[in-house]
């Protein structure tokens, strides 16, 4: 699904990736842990699109197409949904005619007519459910004046409207508590299916007790340093991130 | 990958041109430029006036003679030079007509342009339009079901003829002639208007609409309307306009007065979307409107504007709140964009007792535009309990345009309440890559974002204004299709 190849990127002329090579199939999900500064955050922004982010070298292909020419709202069309570490307030507008705008701006991209409101309210009071949202939160101005909990949520909440192939949870479990991280984990785990795909970036092992990493990957200083399954997470957690470092210089 | 900065953006903002430009060949029937007594006299002529009316406008223009341009707005521009307007224009295919398939067709094409369908108005919305076409009411809709509710709904001039007991008593108690230079103007050379009263206890089953335009090339637009609500009376009013491009500089010079006596509540909505100019701030029309109404007791007036037109816009819709236990309210979109420069916002002015006022004001400056909200609040001595709530919001779009705020608080008496609030902000580039991450493109995402920030005024407007005027935003200030 995913495919990325010697990736470099830099941000206002300094270079954060240095290489970075990924494969995410359907089905799995992938962990990025890595110490603060190692180029997480970047490498989302860079799958997204984020215009401050340059690619200097590699590939990113997602189903087999290079992205290096697809806008940021392309890419989502496409699938790729990123759950913000820190959600954006839009005074004004609630979270019901986000989604919507959303939804239809992708269906017009994908040729598809408008959903009908009644499929929208539909969707909307199944997807509620599913997350344990009361449905008021729909008629608030989305992010705005909610906790650090609730801006998490509500973007789990648009990843089930939106329900795209690639999800990457960008830092999902900052800020929240442990109730709240069992929320939203449970939330990302009841979306999980063959044919989509979860990339988790964190720098705490908590969040993976709760979603259940097929593969880690360590990255540092731009680059995987090392790749295993689920229990490298639990070492890395016991050990700290100086292990990897002092492995790395030997 | 593609990048859409904030230069791009401007840069499509700039080349936005005037969606609304084209130019109807209707045959006028046109004064000679200038201004003098004489003109005054063959306008009032012309119009069929009665000789008090006459004497009322000489009246006008001898006090306007000894008055000089108001220079206190925070808007620069080039002093229109009154000699060389006409300030007479009307289409020659009159008299007036009884329905809407006797309008000269090249005019109702106008309106399909405009998109605004005078036959589906009436069908659908059921809306009476009473269309002002430079100067001339070519048409009112309605009528007859206004009349059985004993409703005036009519232009300046019928009124004039037929009640000039009503006009008589309240034309000019609200903008007195010498109120302002442009009021004066207004009053001495007035084409034509509406007029409207709705008698006591009578609540206007419909929401009364005028279409204003200004039509032709080097015509000052002079508009007067008076609309009286009757103790215990309700109206909706809507004012929406849309002028064709034009290369020299337009004047507008409206007045509009309103009454709400005992029990009364006015409710005027407008939509003002003049040629703003071209992107590089030649054109545009000047807009030097006054506006005021006046409560008695219990009374309520609503002053709703979305402003996304002209080159200069000076105006601010006032409440007098006279009466005991009167309300005042503003509610304003004011959107500028390239060489725009608005100085809007309201007076309200709380003489009665627990007289109380509110004021939303959403600013939106894009391009190298000004934006300023401009406002009073004045408390006077005898208004004991008086209330005020005022906020003003700005929304900035790039980097080269300008929001400003005055707000001017005036309090003589102790018991007053007051607040003011205010904040600045820009749309950010987070905010759009955030929803860009959704699917949603730039431009789709700023018509997101400016109108959940004008949400409190938008809802404040009837439906099917509503609706004009969220696209009225998203002309304003995308870069291509609206």
């Amino acid at each position: 699904m995913l495919e990325i190849k010697n990736l470099h990127a830099k941000v206002e002329e300094k270079d954060i990736l240095n290489g970075i090579n990924l494969e995410i199939k359907p089905g799995e999900v992938h962990a990025i842990m890595g110490p603060n500064g190692s180029g997480k955050s970047t490498l989302a922004s860079v799958i997204t699109g984020k215009e401050e982010y340059e690619m200097t070298d590699g590939q990113i292909l997602f189903e087999n197409e290079n992205l290096e020419d697809v806008s940021p709202e392309e890419r989502a069309h496409k699938g790729i949904f990123m759950s913000f570490q820190y959600p954006i307030e839009i005074p004004g507008v609630t979270t019901t005619n986000f989604i919507k705008t959303a939804i239809n701006e992708t269906r017009k991209a994908q040729g598809e007519k408008e959903m009908s409101a009644k499929d929208m309210l539909q969707k909307l009071r199944e997807k509620c459910d599913l997350l344990d949202i009361d449905q008021k939160f729909l008629s608030r101005s989305i992010n705005d004046g909610f906790s650090g909990g609730e801006k998490k949520r509500n973007e789990i909440f648009q990843m089930a409207m939106l329900e795209p192939k690639l999800a990457i949870l960008d830092e999902t479990d900052s800020g929240l508590d442990i109730d709240a991280l069992k929320i939203v984990a449970n939330g990302v785990n009841k979306l999980k299916s063959k044919d989509n795909a979860v990339l988790v970036i964190t720098h705490y092992q908590r969040l993976l007790d709760h979603i259940v990493p097929d593969f880690v990957h360590v990255l540092f200083d731009g680059k995987i340093v090392k790749s295993g399954g689920k229990e490298l997470a639990f070492e890395l957690e016991e050990k700290g991130y100086d292990w990897i470092k002092e492995e790395i210089k030997s | 990958m593609s990048k859409y900065t904030e230069d791009d953006l401007k840069k499509e903002l700039e080349t936005k041109e005037y969606e609304y430009g084209f130019y109807t060949d209707i045959e006028s029937d046109t004064l000679p430029v200038g201004l003098n007594e004489e003109i005054i006299i063959a306008i009032s002529k012309k119009k069929e006036e009665p000789e008090w009316m006459t004497e009322w406008r000489l009246d006008a223009f001898k006090k306007w003679k000894e008055m000089s341009e108001p220079e206190w707005a925070n808007v620069k521009y080039e002093k229109p030079d009154l000699q060389k307007i006409s300030y007479y224009s009307a289409p020659s295919n009159k008299p007036k007509y009884n329905s809407l398939d006797e309008v000269d067709p090249e005019l109702l094409e106008t309106f399909k342009k405009l998109g605004i369908s005078v036959d589906e108005q009436k069908k659908l919305a059921g809306v009476a339009v009473d269309v002002v076409i430079d100067s001339v009411s070519v048409a009112t809709s309605f009528k007859d079901t206004l009349k059985e509710k004993g409703i005036i709904f009519c232009s300046m001039n019928e009124a004039i003829k037929e009640h000039p007991e009503l006009v008589k008593k309240y034309i000019g108690t609200v903008i007195p002639k010498t109120d302002n230079y442009y009021a004066a103007l207004n009053s001495a050379v007035f084409s034509d208007g509406s007029f409207c009263y709705i008698p006591k206890g009578v609540k206007c089953p419909m929401e009364l609409s005028t279409y204003f335009r200004i039509n032709e090339a080097g015509t000052g637009q002079f508009e007067r309307t008076l609309v009286v609500a009757d103790k215990g009376s309700y109206v909706s009013y809507l004012e929406g306009c849309s002028a064709p491009s034009r290369d020299e500089n337009q004047l507008h010079a409206a007045v509009v007065e309103l009454i709400a006596l005992d029990d009364a509540e006015i409710k005027y909505s407008t939509v003002q979307n003049w040629f703003p100019g071209d992107s590089d701030g030649n054109g545009g029309v000047f807009n030097f409107v006054t506006k005021r109404g006046l409560c008695e007791n219990n009374a309520k007036i609503s002053w709703t504007q979305v402003e996304t037109g002209s080159a200069v816009t000076w105006k601010y819709p006032s409440c007098v709140l006279k009466g005991k236990n009167s309300v005042g309210e503003f509610y304003s979109i004011a959107v500028t964009n390239n060489f725009q420069q608005a100085d809007t916002g309201t007076k309200m002015i709380h003489l009665g007792e627990n007289t109380k006022s509110t004021i939303i004001s959403k600013g939106i400056s894009a391009g190298k535009s000004q934006n300023s909200y401009r406002g009073l609040v004045q408390i006077s001595p005898r208004a004991k309990n008086a209330r005020n709530f005022s906020q003003c919001d700005s929304l900035l779009i790039g980097n080269e345009c300008g929001a400003h705020t005055f707000p001017y608080i005036e309090t003589k008496n102790k018991s007053a309440q007051i607040e003011h609030e205010a904040t600045t902000s820009k749309i950010g580039e987070d905010q759009i890559f955030y929803c860009n991450q959704r699917g949603i493109d730039t431009e789709k995402a700023i018509a997101l974002i400016v109108n959940g920030f004008s949400k409190e005024v938008l809802n404040k407007l009837p439906m099917e204004f509503a609706v004009e005027a969220q696209k009225l935003l998203e002309i304003s200030l995308e870069g291509s299709v609206g």
